[in-house]
């Protein structure tokens, strides 16, 4: 299982959420070969859903191309503070995390 | 892609319908895991394969579109970048590495409510082009960005 995502939701002076997100995930493309020369498989995270009081906030696809431990940064209105807000990310061989947080 | 989702939808259990559908390429076989995940835009080489995946029409060059990245970034592993759209309706924003082996890097739906904005870090593996690609009120827009790499992302 992966380490658990950095997930931080502060409510901004405009009224918007500020979400920013760090994942612990390889990202390995499929196509950097490992010192024996051999191709290390890909492995990345294809899909990230953000939901916030059950209503989905961002939804994103991703490709390899991601970089390592990925960011994601994005901004959404109507978040209170404390309201709960669940990521969740699936990767191509089918692991998945979830973790929440409280808007601050 | 959630359109074609919803396509197949209203054909039901006509299977003349899906049958269509599944000709003309809607439907994919073999699509990849997770559920919605656009296979054949991850695969495209540029922006006219991605297009064609994406469904849409040639787009536009558009000044609405602002990209925020490094003039030069130092280590191509991991260049952030900021796209914001200030088109009316976004409804998803896209961002390619015009020289990366695929160019599509991430796309996402921006629901309503959610500012048309997202930052992300993406591996470069040389001196490229960033593409903006962005949907809004069914149309597609772009912009593009010069990021010079001094040290390519790809080969680890």
């Amino acid at each position: 299982m992966a380490d658990p995502m950095k997930i931080r939701a502060n409510l901004q002076a405009d009224g918007k959420v500020l979400v920013k997100v760090l994942m612990s995930h390889t990202m390995e493309t499929g196509q950097r070969k490992d010192s024996g020369g051999k191709l290390v498989p890909a492995h990345y995270i294809q899909s990230v859903t953000v939901t916030h009081n059950d209503k989905t906030v961002l939804s994103a696809q991703w490709g390899p191309a991601v970089s390592k431990n990925p960011f994601l940064g994005f901004r959404f209105s109507g978040g209170k503070k404390g309201d709960k807000l669940i990521v969740k990310w699936v990767d191509n061989k089918g692991e998945t995390r979830t973790d929440e947080a409280a808007i601050g | 892609m959630n359109e074609q989702r919803r396509l197949v939808l209203k054909a039901g259990s006509s299977l003349s319908l899906l049958a269509l559908a599944y000709s003309s390429g809607l439907l994919r076989p073999g699509a990849a895991f997770a559920a919605d995940w656009n296979k054949a835009a991850f695969e495209g080489k540029n922006l006219d394969e991605v297009m064609k995946a994406f469904g849409g029409s040639a787009p536009a060059e558009s000044k609405a579109i602002e990209i925020t990245a490094p003039d030069i970034a130092e280590n191509g592993a991991v260049v952030p970048v900021t796209i914001e759209s200030k088109l009316d309706k976004t409804e998803s924003i896209a961002l390619l590495v015009e020289k990366n082996p695929s160019a599509l890097s991430a796309q996402f739906d921006i629901p309503a409510g959610t500012d048309p904005y997202a930052m992300v870090r993406v591996k470069m593996g040389q001196t490229s082009n960033l593409i903006a690609l962005v949907k809004a009120g069914g149309k597609y827009f772009f912009a593009t960005k010069e990021v010079k790499v001094t040290l390519g992302g790809c080969g680890g």
